[in-house]
């Protein structure tokens, strides 16, 4: 694997197995994810890069029976060696396939992340959440109704809200699982906006079916195929000069 | 709907279908007949209550300000009071609720959120269970458990008294409060707990932040069921109230519910006496109604 040189990695994934009991659902997968960049992992269902994805902020702890091997290392930590899973959340955001806000005030839902660590100054919190919805290009359209439900925005707009959520706690790195998949083309150009507007400041993961946006929004491209990663380059040379067959096919649109 | 065919199959079809519609015509018409004996029931028991509670009232002179609101109640000397027994009902139904809410509801939330699935497999059906339990053995077991332990730790000269009927109470409501609020619990998506916890929130702060919030309605509507279950209990409760006419002023002082007047004396009660028995019926079937109504509300609220 080639890569450019500049930017250091910040995520480091080194021979790295996944379970589902019985069932292996990720085989040997070895990645270096730069720093504030994006990389998009792509590939047909079932490939496993949903499943890889929530390794890197341990999600599938929730999942009973799931067994994992390799090592991820964070920052220089090995986030599965040490116990404190709160520190590596509060570190590594996610953004979910669909909108998850909680049936609070759209305010409450900002600063539910930071009032949990125990912030409580008024002030402080004020700050944070005019801040993460600025961050996430939503504030203009929710500023005067911060304290209703935030379960009456559009899809689109719960979306942006969640990702000022994620990016409340202050992470290095946000997660995104498909986070366009259940939105329409124009929320979806606007999320893609806002990713590209938040590279400099964020390292971003972001899962996607869509071929297209992957072009469009990152700048690393691993292609999955059966639990393993077959090729991770630059976008564009995964997209203009792929090196294995498996993923010419399937970006030329020839399978999955 | 109809697909023209040959005349043939037509009446062919109309023949060995006509049985099949006489059949549906008469079980329509006998599940209609089930749905309206219940609620002919129903309005026969309150019709009832109500002519017998109401009579001394409306025909003979009494005053329905002084059967609420009098302390004495001796009927051989005319005196119809309920207060105490009002107050008894009352603090008993509060007390259970204090001591039972919280634990049935931290039950719920172990056997919902926190147990394995193998534990949860094993308490569950305890809990429900405790739920078929004939209500007087819950009874005898306060009798033979509850009171002697509060004679013997407190010094009591008697064992039956309003903390009895409120430990009894509570375990009693236990069942419908952990069930229903369980079920409620379960209900809430996985999405909130996953965003919740995607932001480094422990699962104790999810549980209590976000989860128990979301199932709110149905935990209302488990406290409220639990409270109509406290309310209405009465086998239980003769055996441990002491049944002594004074409003209470401490825990250990022996009452006597409005459930518990009733089945105590109805069945040697006749004339006014026994109709004042039927009016303290309608006192605590106002409550319920109360109750239910309450409920009706939360559950609209959360249906929204």
């Amino acid at each position: 694997m080639e890569q450019r040189k500049e930017g250091t990695s910040i995520i480091n994934v080194r021979d790295l197995n996944l379970f589902y009991g019985e069932k292996q659902a990720l085989f040997g997968v070895d990645l270096a994810i730069l720093e504030k960049e994006v990389t998009a992992l792509i590939g047909p269902s079932g490939c496993g890069k949903s499943t890889f994805l929530r390794t890197l902020n341990r999600m599938n702890d929730l999942i009973d029976g799931v067994k994992i091997t390799g090592d991820i290392v964070i920052d220089h930590e090995d986030i599965y060696k040490t116990n404190d899973v709160i520190k590596l959340r509060t570190k590594v955001g996610m953004v979910f396939q669909k909108p998850n806000l909680f049936p609070m005030s759209i305010y409450d839902n900002v600063a539910y992340g930071p009032r949990m660590q125990g912030i409580k100054n008024k002030k402080e919190l004020n700050k944070i959440v005019e801040e993460s919805l600025r961050s996430a290009a939503i504030w203009d359209e929710v500023q005067d109704r911060l304290k209703t439900s935030a379960l009456g925005l559009s899809g689109g707009q719960q979306q942006r809200v969640c990702i000022a959520r994620a990016i409340a706690m202050k992470p290095d790195i946000i997660l995104m699982d498909e986070p366009t998949s259940a939105l329409d083309p124009i929320s979806t150009l606007k999320i893609e906006e806002l990713i590209t507007n938040m590279k400099k400041d964020y390292t971003i993961v972001i899962v996607t079916h869509n071929m297209q946006q992957a072009a469009r929004v990152s700048d690393k491209t691993a292609f999955f195929l059966n639990g393993e990663v077959v090729e991770y380059d630059d976008t564009d040379n995964i997209f203009s000069t792929p090196q294995d067959q498996r993923t010419e096919d399937y970006v030329t649109g020839r399978f999955g | 709907m109809s697909i023209p065919t040959t005349n043939k199959q037509t009446v062919e079809i109309g023949k060995a279908n006509k049985r099949k519609y006489m059949l549906e015509k008469l079980s329509s018409r006998i599940f209609l007949i089930c749905a309206l004996l219940s609620v002919i029931t129903l309005l026969l028991i309150i019709g009832f209550v109500f002519y017998k509670g109401a009579h001394p009232f409306v025909a003979e002179g009494y005053s329905f300000i002084n059967f609420i609101f009098g302390t004495d109640w001796v009927p051989s000397e005319d005196k119809f009071g309920i207060f105490p027994m009002i107050v008894a009902s009352i603090f008993a139904t509060i007390g259970a609720l204090i001591i039972g809410v919280p634990i049935g509801l931290f039950t719920a939330i172990f056997l919902a959120e926190i147990a394995s699935k193998r534990l949860a497999k094993i308490i569950s059906p305890a809990i429900q269970l405790l739920a078929g339990i004939p209500s007087v053995l819950y009874g005898v077991f306060g009798l033979a458990i509850i009171v002697p332990f509060l004679q013997n730790t407190f010094g009591l000269v008697k064992g039956q008294s309003l903390i009895a009927v409120i430990l009894v109470l509570a375990i009693m409501m236990l069942p419908t409060i952990v069930t229903v609020a369980e079920t409620a619990i379960r209900a809430v998506p996985q999405t909130y707990r996953e965003g919740s916890y995607a932001l480094g929130v422990s699962q104790i702060g999810t549980i209590f932040k976000v989860i128990v919030p979301a199932a709110k309605s149905g935990i209302m509507t488990a406290i409220v069921l639990g409270l109509g279950r406290a309310i209405g209990e009465t086998m239980a409760v003769i055996l441990v109230a002491g049944n002594s006419l004074i409003v209470p002023t401490s825990l250990t002082d022996s009452v006597r519910p409005l459930t518990t007047n009733i089945a105590l004396e109805m069945g040697y009660a006749f004339g006014t006496h026994q109709e004042m028995l039927f009016a303290t019926g309608i006192v605590l079937f106002s409550f319920i109604l109360i109750l239910n109504f309450v409920l009706a509300k939360i559950s609209a609220k959360g249906g929204n």
